[in-house]
């Protein structure tokens, strides 16, 4: 048995602990919102925050994050509150939309470690998220746009 | 010929796959012959009505609050409207640009809209395929006129039933966000509370559309509906999908195209924990376990014993040279105009040149999957496909039950661009195969390396080229060999696809070119080779884009041409695209001066009837890295009616396509594929992706394809502009730093 938080909320499985993260949250857990693109850390379809900092779930064996804080996309908001979910809706990133969860996980570490970010910041932080219906124009549009809503936050 | 065989031929011999309708009432014939077909197909199912629109009233049994006018809206008593969409969204945006297109006419308020997709039914049909199916660019065109329809009749049902109420004339009354009223006696009444008195009444006999003058929603930049789901995680994708008692299977498929499983022992698998099954089925072995990753695990662990059959000498590299030298040879005539031959012979100067793409996999970000739950009587199936009819009907044949036993749930496609569009349907019946030893709700899951090796790609194409140059420069002859595998062959789509040994989709782009050149000839060799083909975003235009404009580029530098001069001066008579051409040329400034070590490339392509032209800027490191700085689009594709959405597709489509310029190829040896996850099948990323500037042209006309078109011109705009930064003139994709450190200017 091996326990985390998930969003939050302490979760218990008995998946091997040597099974991925991935696959724990989404068959074991049903939390479907976190995506299985490539099994090799390669697409970033999977990414989940442990402990606040951006990991790829399909890598990541369970044993990692036992007793840790995992967030999901589930987890990032319950209202599509959060600054990045804003942008994304106004700017429409998402084409099919199934990268879109990992492309949003990754951004999230880099707007709250960097609010004042530049395209440079932007190429570094989302590079290692494929997005194969090329929504990338927007994700940098959206990201920009974020870190002015956070910034017009702080400002009022 | 099987039945579903029969079905499709039927349908879809009215048309040619990527020309123009071949009459007006071309999708009146097809449904006829539809609803003939199918009632042979299913042995006598009753359709409801000769408006098949209408026959999902009765197929979905709406209770009695609810208005349901017809098969693709809903309005409940709360006021809220269900759209019904009968084509799949796979990113291209039709969940919210359908939705437009009904309420264009509805007129309800726009925030009560919701999406829900269609089940498999005739009434679903595409207008022009008469087939329940997304693809060939085609959903808007399709559905242009039915679904502003569908929503005329819901509205003029309500202002009826309103009317009726007040005992007043329908004249008297108009509609707004939802509300009839009556504006004499200031009575209103929202849509829902009309909903039940609007159910007891007859669809209207005539259903007068608005003039497009009038429109209030089509045009307007409108939100996406579907982008609140696909930020929380709460889209649902096929691989999403739990149904209770369901277990996941992977299978282990042969190493080489047509192979066999010879033998193979599972004991070692079996002990995996979890594990439930592991047994043969057509495909290859099937696992079956209690999760994904005990089956994956186990697939491991499986000793597989395979009987490779003919094709373990499949080469990439040994094709590459047999294509070049079948394209010496003349082939099956697909076009022909003047007198070729001798203008060549009589030309100033003449150049030829020799172009290669590879095979291409659609590598969805979303895996294939399939969710089947397969009972005595009956099966139902949860996937995100492109081509329902076409599943259903071959799920019933592998389960052994008539259509209408089985229930087919189309899921969000995280990405599609042809491949779940597959005319065996190769992943649903695969997943029916697998259901059968699972004994139970099972999710079959594809890996991104049985993706990668699964087959059915975008052909591997050679295009050889010779042109003819005048005193002046100027091109008088041009001809043209093709060499490629024929995607229609061998389909249901064949009889009607290829004609005179000419596969259409082979062709397109080339027999159908714009530019006035006098003399032409495009022929074409449809080698037959075992490696599964399959339509991938833009199909044949994908590889005559590239060519034909590559080659353009060439004999305009033979002739000491501008390349959009000449292009501007070959398309006098053509004004759609001379314009787009125009456009292009003026927003990337064209002529202005370039930062050091850059180059601009032009180049235009028609496809999917419509009209795009694009710049690129490019630079070229020292190394041989291709850097794209940026790319500027211009699209002529009549009305448009969410012109963001456009946008969004020809950004995509040319990301999409400067992937397949710069980074991927499918190649074989020994019959084996030699790619297998992203870090040999890479992507273009975040810090490759230009900035990219897309511009509209107005239009009045007929919506045509978007979701396609910008993906043929970007390879060759960006060769061009490799050119003009470096002298090297790029003939093969992917393009290679090696090839831009060491290739020779040129061949001719």
């Amino acid at each position: 048995m091996t326990s985390f938080f998930l969003n939050g909320k302490s979760v218990s499985v008995d998946d091997d602990p040597s099974t991925p993260l991935l696959w724990v949250i989404r068959d074991t857990l049903g939390m479907t919102g976190t995506k299985f693109g490539c099994g090799m850390a390669l697409c970033g379809a999977c990414t989940v925050h442990l402990e606040g900092q951006a990991i790829r779930s399909c890598v990541a064996p369970l044993s990692r994050v036992a007793g840790k804080h995992v967030t999901t996309i589930e987890g990032l908001s319950n209202d599509l509150s959060h600054p990045l979910q804003r942008a994304w809706i106004e700017v429409d990133v998402p084409q099919c939309g199934y990268c879109q969860s990992g492309q949003i996980m990754s951004a999230a570490v880099l707007l709250r470690e960097n609010p004042k970010l530049t395209d440079k910041d932007i190429d570094e932080a989302m590079s290692g998220n494929i997005c194969r219906c090329g929504t990338y124009p927007r994700i940098r549009r959206a990201i920009h746009r974020a870190a002015e809503m956070v910034s017009e936050k702080r400002a009022s | 010929m099987s039945r579903i065989d029969e079905l499709l031929e039927t349908n879809l011999k009215s048309r040619e796959l990527t020309g123009k309708p071949a009459a007006r009432n071309r999708h009146r014939i097809a449904r006829r012959d539809f609803l003939k077909t199918a009632s042979a197909l299913t042995g006598g199912l009753c359709i409801a009505a000769y408006i098949p629109e209408l026959a999902a009233r009765s197929v979905e049994g709406a209770p009695a609050n609810v208005f349901a006018p017809n098969a693709f809206v809903r309005i409940a008593s709360d006021d809220s409207v269900t759209v019904i969409i009968n084509h799949s969204e796979m990113g291209q945006g039709i969940y919210t640009s359908l939705p437009m297109l009904l309420n264009e006419e509805l007129e309800t308020d726009w925030s009560k809209i919701k999406i829900e997709p269609a089940p498999v039914d005739p009434a679903y049909n595409h207008t022009l395929f008469g087939l329940q199916m997304t693809g060939g660019s085609t959903t808007t065109p399709s559905e242009w006129e039915r679904f502003r329809k569908m929503g005329a009749m819901a509205r003029l049902m309500l202002v009826d039933a309103a009317a009726q109420r007040w005992n007043v004339r329908t004249s008297e009354c108009h509609v707004g966000r939802g509300v009839v009223i009556h504006a004499a006696s200031g009575r209103k009444a929202t849509y829902g509370s009309l909903a039940t008195a609007a159910s007891q009444l007859k669809p209207p006999a005539n259903i007068p559309l608005k003039d497009p003058k009038q429109f209030t929603l089509v045009g307007k930049p409108t939100r996406r509906l579907d982008t609140p789901s696909k930020v929380n995680g709460s889209a649902q994708f096929g691989l999403d999908v739990r149904v209770p008692g369901m277990l996941y299977a992977v299978v282990a498929r042969p190493p080489v195209f047509g192979g066999k499983v010879a033998s193979f022992d599972a004991a070692d698998a079996l002990k995996i924990p979890g594990v439930r099954a592991v047994e043969q089925i057509p495909s290859g072995v099937a696992i079956v376990a209690d999760r994904f990753w005990s089956a994956k695990l186990a697939r491991d662990k499986v000793k597989i014993t395979w009987d490779d059959g003919p094709n373990a000498n499949l080469s990439t590299t040994k094709m590459l040279a047999d294509f070049s030298q079948q394209s010496a040879t003349p082939g099956n005539l697909a076009k022909k105009s003047g007198d070729p031959a001798a203008a060549l012979s009589g030309a100033t100067k003449t150049i030829t040149a020799e172009y290669d793409v590879p095979y291409l996999a659609h590598c969805m970000m979303e895996p294939l999957n399939c969710v089947v739950d397969l009972r005595a009587d009956n099966c139902e199936i949860w996937t995100g496909t492109q081509f329902e009819t076409v599943d259903r009907a071959n799920a019933a044949k592998t389960a052994g039950l008539p259509p209408e036993k089985v229930k087919l749930n189309t899921t969000l496609l995280g990405g599609g661009f042809g491949r779940r569009a597959n005319p065996s349907s190769d992943f649903v019946i695969e997943a029916v195969e697998v259901a059968k030893v699972a004994k139970a709700p099972v999710k079959v899951v594809w890996t991104r390396e049985d993706d990668l090796a699964g087959g059915w790609y975008r052909p591997m194409w050679h295009d050889r080229f010779a042109a003819g140059l005048d005193a002046e420069g100027n091109p008088v002859a041009w001809t043209h060999t093709i060499v490629g595998q024929s995607i229609l062959t061998g389909t249901a789509f064949e009889a009607f696809g290829v004609k005179d040994g000419v596969d259409s989709a082979s062709v397109e782009g080339a027999a159908d070119l714009l530019y006035g050149i006098p003399n032409l000839q495009v022929d074409l060799h449809s080698p037959k080779i075992a490696v599964p083909v399959q339509w991938w975003r833009s199909v044949g235009h994908s590889h005559t884009g590239f060519s034909v404009e590559g080659f353009f580029d060439e004999v305009a530098h033979a002739g000491g041409k501008d390349p959009y001069e000449l292009r501007r001066k070959l398309l006098a008579n053509q004004p759609r695209m001379l314009a787009v051409l125009n456009l292009v040329a003026e927003k990337a400034q064209w002529g202005k001066p370039l930062p050091k070590g850059h180059g601009r490339g032009i180049a235009t392509h028609f496809s999917f009837d419509s009209y795009v032209a694009q710049v690129v800027d490019a630079s070229v490191e020292k190394d041989g890295t291709v850097r794209v700085h940026r790319v500027v689009c211009a699209v002529d594709c009549g009305r448009v009616i969410n012109p963001d959405i456009v946008k969004a597709q020809m950004e995509g489509g040319i990301i999409f396509g400067l992937t397949a310029a710069l980074k991927i190829e499918i190649t074989l040896e020994n019959g084996r594929v030699q790619q297998h996850n992203f870090y040999d099948y890479p992507m273009l990323r975040m810090f490759e992706s230009p900035e990219i500037e897309v511009h509209i042209v107005p239009s009045e006309l007929a919506p045509t394809g978007v979701g396609e078109p910008s993906v043929p011109p970007v390879a060759p705009a960006l060769a061009n502009a490799i050119f003009a930064a470096s002298g090297k003139r790029i003939r093969r994709l992917p393009i290679r730093a090696s090839d831009l450190a060491t290739a020779s200017e040129a061949k001719s």
